[in-house]
């Protein structure tokens, strides 16, 4: 189960690379795109404070980002 | 808070060039470079900007942590970044030591191994002498090389009261696909020094109570201080989709090993009644390989049906991530944000966070007496089974011609469940995984 998991998770990651030339915008279609709130982390001050808080709180970090050390609270 | 009361209110414009001309020097004499205020004064203030933010969390009866956080950044003209953060914080409060709770009064030997404490009858026993104060810097520069290479590399210092940790990070992001794709790797290594109070406790020895005395002699300490090193790797794909619609994919692996206890945290051994005959401290394996997969998407709602209706433009920000290690804790965390516009200088975000994860192998909530002592065992709830939600809200808004003001609110609560343990007499009848319930506040404040 675990293994199948893994695997349906990694295929989406495949389709994206593979088949990336078929997908994206022209340069002129980014409007949307470049807003501040369309950023993949439009909030970083918030993202480092939630990180903060749920590596000292539970067993899991990084993931989206680094989750090495930092602080004795776990 | 106050700064952010200040330059939030509707005070001249003068005060708030000034506080970021202040801003502007510091952080310009932190870089070793000479600042002449007055002839560039204009240029300068331009360049950089600030993130500033106060954070409050609250636990019901356990830990109050406030932070404060000063962000800079500024863009050079080649499109090179420099970010430079730092971040305060304080803790108080008490903190669970591990041991189950009993009909009866407890008593425990301090950390420092300087007198003691009791917990009282039907009460989880937590250390109430929890204080601590940290601070962090963080600088991070990111340069772009050839055409469609950006390379990064950062430094990490946090240092409280019983631990250091120092830390380097660095990353190459390649884009292709006429900038609709970029495939990144990154890395990053930190090595921490755990510098406990009274020592290094020795694993699954058992606390002395009543001594009194402090000592290197003292058989349950191994040391003063030990080590613990971390490296990442992670691999990350982002896809523009289409107009509306930007996906991320990254896969991490971490190394972790060194000293990988909480120096603070016992177990109580039972006998067969569920009565505590004594507490050892705990002992975890000194390595540990961490895994995970994430994936985000990040869909602005609009079109010809939402036009007009206030979830245009709304931006949906649904991410996942599985992460498994080799102490077979495995997780599941679901988060999801909403960025809905009012108006044109304002916005709320409701978020909501759902995150579940299984007990590490060793964890046990208590030890049984006649058995012989395992290898490793720890009875830290925060690797036991837990399901654990956030149901937050932030509101913002833009003032003083782009100035960002915001304001967040959430609730945590952390649901710890039995992962199969019997519960012998006495414990059938006690709280052995009390909920975890927090409050999180913060202001940020952005110019």
């Amino acid at each position: 189960m675990k293994i199948k998991l893994k695997r349906l998770l990694l295929v989406p990651l495949i389709v994206s690379v593979t088949g990336c030339a078929n997908l994206g915008v022209e340069p002129w279609e980014r409007d949307l795109l470049a807003k501040k709130e369309m950023a993949l982390t439009s909030s970083p001050i918030d993202a480092t404070f939630d990180d903060h808080i749920y590596f000292s709180k539970e067993a899991s970090s990084g993931g989206k980002g680094f989750g090495g050390g930092g602080c004795g609270c776990n | 808070m106050q700064l952010a009361k200040k330059l939030g209110s509707k005070k001249p414009n003068r005060e708030k060039v000034n506080v970021k001309l202040a801003l502007t020097v510091a952080a310009t004499a932190l870089l070793g470079a000479p600042c002449f205020v007055n002839a560039a004064e204009t240029s300068a203030l331009n360049a950089w900007s600030f993130d500033t933010a106060v954070l409050y969390y609250a636990e019901v009866d356990r830990v109050t942590a406030t932070e404060a956080m000063l962000g800079a950044s500024k863009t050079f003209d080649d499109g090179s970044v420099l970010s430079l953060k730092f971040t305060l914080d304080v803790l108080t409060g008490t903190s669970p030591n591990g041991a189950v709770a009993q009909p009866t009064t407890q008593t425990f030997t301090r950390p420092s191994g300087n007198g003691e404490y009791q917990t009282p009858a039907n009460k989880t026993p937590i250390y109430d002498g929890f204080r601590d104060r940290r601070v962090q810097f963080n600088g991070q520069w990111t340069q772009p090389l050839a055409a469609n290479y950006t390379v990064s590399g950062g430094v990490h210092i946090s240092k409280e009261y019983d631990y250091l940790s120092l830390g380097v990070n660095g990353s190459l992001a390649y884009e292709f696909n006429n900038k609709n794709s970029t495939f990144s790797i990154g890395s990053s290594y930190f090595k921490d020094t755990y510098n406990p109070v009274g020592g290094i406790p020795k694993p699954l020895t058992v606390m002395i109570t009543g001594s009194g005395d402090e000592d290197v002699d003292d058989p349950t300490r191994l040391g003063k201080d030990d080590t613990k090193s971390s490296a990442d790797i992670m691999f990350g794909v982002t896809q523009v989709i289409n107009r509306r619609l930007i996906m991320a994919f990254n896969y991490s692996y971490a190394k972790v090993g060194g000293y990988l206890n909480d120096p603070y945290k016992r177990l109580s051994r039972v006998n067969a009644n569920g009565e505590a005959v004594d507490y050892v401290y705990e002992s975890r394996p000194d390595s540990r390989e961490k895994q995970s997969v994430f994936t985000q998407a990040k869909y602005n709602l609009g079109g010809a049906l939402l036009k007009n209706t206030m979830l245009n433009n709304t931006v949906l920000d649904i991410s996942y991530r599985y992460m498994w290690d080799d102490w077979q804790i495995n997780s599941h965390t679901i988060d999801s944000r909403f960025y809905i516009p009012i108006g044109i200088n304002s916005y709320l975000e409701p978020h909501f966070r759902v995150y579940q994860q299984s007990a590490a192998k060793f964890y046990q909530p208590f030890l049984n007496e006649p058995d012989s002592l395992p290898t490793y065992a720890s009875a830290d709830l925060r690797i036991g089974e837990m399901t654990a939600y956030t149901l937050g809200l932030k509101y913002g808004t833009f003032v003083n011609g782009g100035d960002e003001l915001s304001f967040r609110l959430e609730y945590y609560t952390q649901r710890l469940t039995n992962a199969g343990f019997n519960e012998p007499g006495i414990l059938s009848r006690q709280a052995l995984y009390e909920s975890v319930n927090a409050i999180i506040a913060q202001v940020t404040y952005s110019f």
